[in-house]
C-alpha cells in the first residue's frame, strides 16, 4: 500500500520560526482585509462622503458663523476643523475592523482562524492594522483636500499628519476589536460601538476647543484619548504655519490641550495615544484567547 | 516580504522516511474525557482509539455529546476531566502540535465567499505556515483531488452547496493533516453530490493515507467506515466495525406469507429445521442468510407462498437497540 510518506511541514516550536509564522499569518489577515477593501468599491466611496461633507458643507457653514461672531476668520475654523475630520475619515474603516470580527464570527470564517496553529492575539493584530490601513487611506484622500482650506501643501507635514492618523485609526480599530472580542451578537456591537464611538470622537475636541468646555466636560475630554490625537495634529499643523493666529480670539481655538498647569508636548500626547492602543490590543488578545 | 526562510526547519516533501509517529501511535486517543457546563454534564467519560489511517465514523442522536466530544478533540474546547492525544500530542499540554495535525471540515461552511477558491487555499495555507516554493503546486493538486480545477479563480460565492463543501475538504487537507475531521460531511447535499464527495473521500483516504474522523446521520455512510462508535447521553454504548455490531443483534429476519402458516411451520420444522414463530403477518424466521434462504424456502414448501420479506439487520437497529432512538435521516442542515 502506497502511503504518501506522511511528511509534516514542520515548523519547530518556539524560536524565530515560530515568531516568523506569526508575522506571516498576521500579514495573511492584513491581506484579506486589504482584498475586501478593493473589491468593495461602492462602500469605499460612501464611506468617504461623510467627512468631506462634513468637513466642506458643515465645516464652511460653521466657519462663516464664527467669523460673523468676530472669532476670528473662517479659515482658521477649518483650519481648526481638518484634524477632526480627518479622524472622521478614519472612523468607518476602524468600525470595520471590529464588525469584520463579528461578521466572521456570524458567517462560521472565524472558527478556520480558531482552529489554526496561529496566536489570537496576531489575528488581532493582523485585523486591526489591516483596518488602520484602510483608515489610513481614506484619511489620505481627505488630506488631499486641504488645499480647499488653505492648509499648505507642505511635504513634511503631510507625511506626519499621515503617521498621526495612522496611529489614530490604529487606537481605533484597537478599541473596535476589543468590543468585538467582549460582545458576541452583532447587532449589539453595531449599536455599543456607534453609542462609544460617537461621544469620543466629539468630546476630542473636534468641533470646539477643550478651553471652551464646561469644567465637567473638560474632564471628560481629558480622559479621551482622540483628544490627544486631534490635539497633536492640531499643534503639528500650527507648528508649519505659524503665522495664521490672524486674531486673539482665532488664538483661543488653538489652545492647546494642558493637564492642569502642564502642557505635554505633541510628542507626550502621541505617546498617550500608543499606549491606550497597546492596553486594548492586550486586553483584546487575552479575552480573544479564551472565549474566541 | 519578511524573508522568511523555512529550510532548516522544513522536512523536504520526498524522503523516503516518513516522519510521523510510529504507527501503533494511534491517531486519535481519548481517555476518561469529561465535559461538563453549569448544570449539564455533556459528557460523562469517553474513551476512545483510533488507529491512524482508519476511517472511524461516530453516531449519536442529536444532545448526546457528540458536538461537543469532536470540539474537545480539535482543540476548541478543553475537558474537565481526562486526556486527549492526536498522534501522540496532547492537546492540552500541544495545542498548537494538535492542530498542525488536524484538518477540519466543520457542517456549517467556513469559507470566504469574498475570495476566490485559490486565495481562500492561499490564507489557509499562510496560517499553518506551509513552506512557499511547492504551494502553488500543492494548491492545484487538491484542487484536482476534489476536481474543482476549472473554479480556481472563481469567487466561493459563486459556487454550490457541494463544490464548497468539496473545496473545504481540499483546504482541510492542504496541510497534510493526520487526521481529517469532518462533520456530517454530506448533510445538505443532492444525492449525485453525495455521490461524488464520497467519491473524492475515497480518493483522499488511498492517497493521503489519512485518519478519517466523521459524524453522520446516513446509515450507508456508517456502513463505509472501519469502525464506528455510537454515542448516546454522553457515554458510548457501542463500537466496534459495523458487522461486528449488527451480528450482536443477530441474525436476518424472513417474514413469509403463505396460504396455510401452520402447514408452512411443520413442513420448516421438519424439512429445514427450522422454527418459525407464528406473527400476525405471517411467519418470522431468525435466520443467518435470509435472501439464501428464500428460493429454497419456495421450492420446499408445498403451500402457496404469497410474500417473503427478507430484513437485515441495519445500523438502524443497532441504534435503536444501544440507544432507544432511531437515528433520523435529516436532509436539511440542521
Amino acid at each position: 500500500m502506497t502511503h504518501a510518506a506522511h511528511v509534516r511541514y514542520d515548523v519547530a516550536g518556539g524560536g524565530p520560526g515560530r515568531i516568523a509564522a506569526e508575522l506571516r499569518a498576521a500579514r495573511m489577515v492584513w491581506r484579506r482585509e486589504m482584498l475586501h477593501f478593493v473589491r468593495d468599491r461602492t462602500g469605499t466611496l460612501v464611506a468617504l462622503l461623510q467627512p468631506l461633507l462634513f468637513l466642506f458643507v458643515l465645516g464652511v457653514g460653521l466657519g462663516r458663523l464664527f467669523a460673523g461672531a468676530g472669532g476670528g476668520s473662517a479659515a482658521d475654523y477649518l483650519t481648526f476643523l481638518f484634524p477632526g475630520v480627518l479622524v472622521m475619515a478614519a472612523q468607518p474603516a476602524a468600525i470595520s475592523a471590529g464588525a469584520s470580527i463579528v461578521w466572521d464570527r456570524e458567517s462560521g470564517f472565524l472558527r478556520e482562524m480558531l482552529v489554526a496553529p496561529v496566536g489570537r492575539g496576531t489575528l488581532l493584530v493582523g485585523k486591526c492594522v489591516g483596518g488602520a490601513t484602510v483608515a489610513t487611506c481614506q484619511g489620505m484622500v481627505v488630506l488631499a483636500s486641504a488645499w480647499l482650506i488653505h492648509v499648505p501643501y507642505r511635504a513634511g507635514l503631510f507625511a506626519l499628519l499621515l503617521a498621526e492618523l495612522a496611529l489614530t485609526a490604529l487606537a481605533m480599530t484597537v478599541l473596535g476589536a476589543l468590543i468585538a472580542v467582549l460582545i458576541r451578537r452583532a447587532r449589539t456591537f453595531t449599536t455599543v460601538l456607534s453609542v462609544l464611538m460617537t461621544p469620543l470622537i466629539f468630546l476630542s475636541g473636534l468641533m470646539f476647543p477643550v478651553a471652551a468646555m464646561p469644567t465637567w466636560m473638560s474632564w471628560l475630554t481629558l480622559a479621551d484619548p482622540l483628544t490627544y490625537a486631534v490635539d497633536a495634529m492640531r499643534r503639528t499643523i500650527g507648528g508649519y504655519e505659524p503665522a495664521r493666529r490672524s486674531s486673539s480670539a482665532g488664538a483661543a481655538l488653538f489652545e492647546p490641550v494642558t493637564w492642569g498647569g502642564l502642557r505635554p508636548t505633541p510628542v507626550v500626547e502621541l505617546a498617550v495615544v500608543a499606549a491606550f492602543t497597546v492596553l486594548a490590543l492586550v486586553l483584546a488578545a487575552r479575552r480573544f484567547s479564551r472565549s474566541g | 516580504m519578511f524573508g522568511l526562510s523555512q529550510r532548516s526547519t522544513v522536512v523536504p516533501a520526498r524522503t523516503g522516511a516518513a516522519t510521523g509517529p510510529a504507527p501503533e501511535v494511534p491517531a486519535i486517543l481519548a481517555v476518561g474525557v469529561r465535559k461538563s457546563y453549569p448544570g449539564v454534564e455533556a459528557v460523562r467519560g469517553i474513551d476512545l482509539t483510533v488507529a491512524q489511517g482508519e476511517t472511524f465514523g461516530f453516531l449519536g442522536p442529536n444532545g448526546a455529546g457528540k458536538t461537543t466530544t469532536i470540539a474537545m478533540l480539535c482543540t476548541l474546547a478543553l475537558p474537565t476531566a481526562g486526556r486527549i492525544e492526536i498522534a501522540g500530542h496532547d492537546t492540552r499540554t500541544a495545542p498548537g502540535r494538535v492542530r498542525r495535525d488536524l484538518g477540519l471540515v466543520f457542517q456549517e461552511t467556513t469559507l470566504d465567499g469574498d475570495l476566490t477558491a485559490e486565495e481562500n487555499l492561499r490564507f489557509h495555507a499562510d496560517l499553518y505556515s506551509l513552506p512557499r516554493a511547492p504551494l502553488s503546486a500543492r494548491i492545484d493538486a487538491m484542487l484536482d483531488l476534489v476536481g474543482l480545477t476549472a473554479r480556481h479563480d472563481a469567487l466561493v460565492r459563486t459556487f454550490s452547496g457541494g463544490m464548497r463543501r468539496r473545496l473545504e475538504i481540499a483546504r482541510g487537507l492542504l496541510h497534510r493533516p493526520r487526521v481529517l475531521f469532518l462533520d456530517e460531511p454530506t448533510i445538505g447535499l443532492d444525492p449525485q453530490a453525495r455521490a461524488q464527495l464520497w467519491t473524492h473521500l475515497d480518493e483522499v483516504r488511498e492517497r493521503e493515507a489519512t485518519t478519517l474522523f466523521l459524524t453522520t446521520h446516513y446509515l450507508d455512510e456508517a456502513e463505509r467506515c472501519d469502525r464506528i462508535a455510537i454515542i448516546d447521553d454522553g457515554r458510548i454504548v457501542a463500537q466496534g466495525t459495523p458487522a461486528v455490531l449488527k451480528s450482536v443483534l443477530g441474525a436476518d429476519r424472513v417474514e413469509l406469507r403463505t396460504g396455510d402458516d401452520a402447514a408452512a411451520a411443520a413442513t420448516l420444522r421438519a424439512a429445514f429445521g427450522i422454527e418459525a414463530t407464528v406473527g400476525p403477518h405471517g411467519l418470522n424466521i431468525q435466520t443467518e442468510d435470509g435472501a439464501r434462504l428464500v428460493p429454497r424456502l419456495c421450492a420446499g414448501l408445498d403451500v402457496p407462498v404469497y410474500e417473503v420479506t427478507v430484513t437485515r439487520p441495519s445500523l438502524d437497529d443497532v441504534f435503536l437497540h444501544h440507544t432507544g432512538h432511531r437515528i433520523q435521516s435529516r436532509s436539511e442542515p440542521g
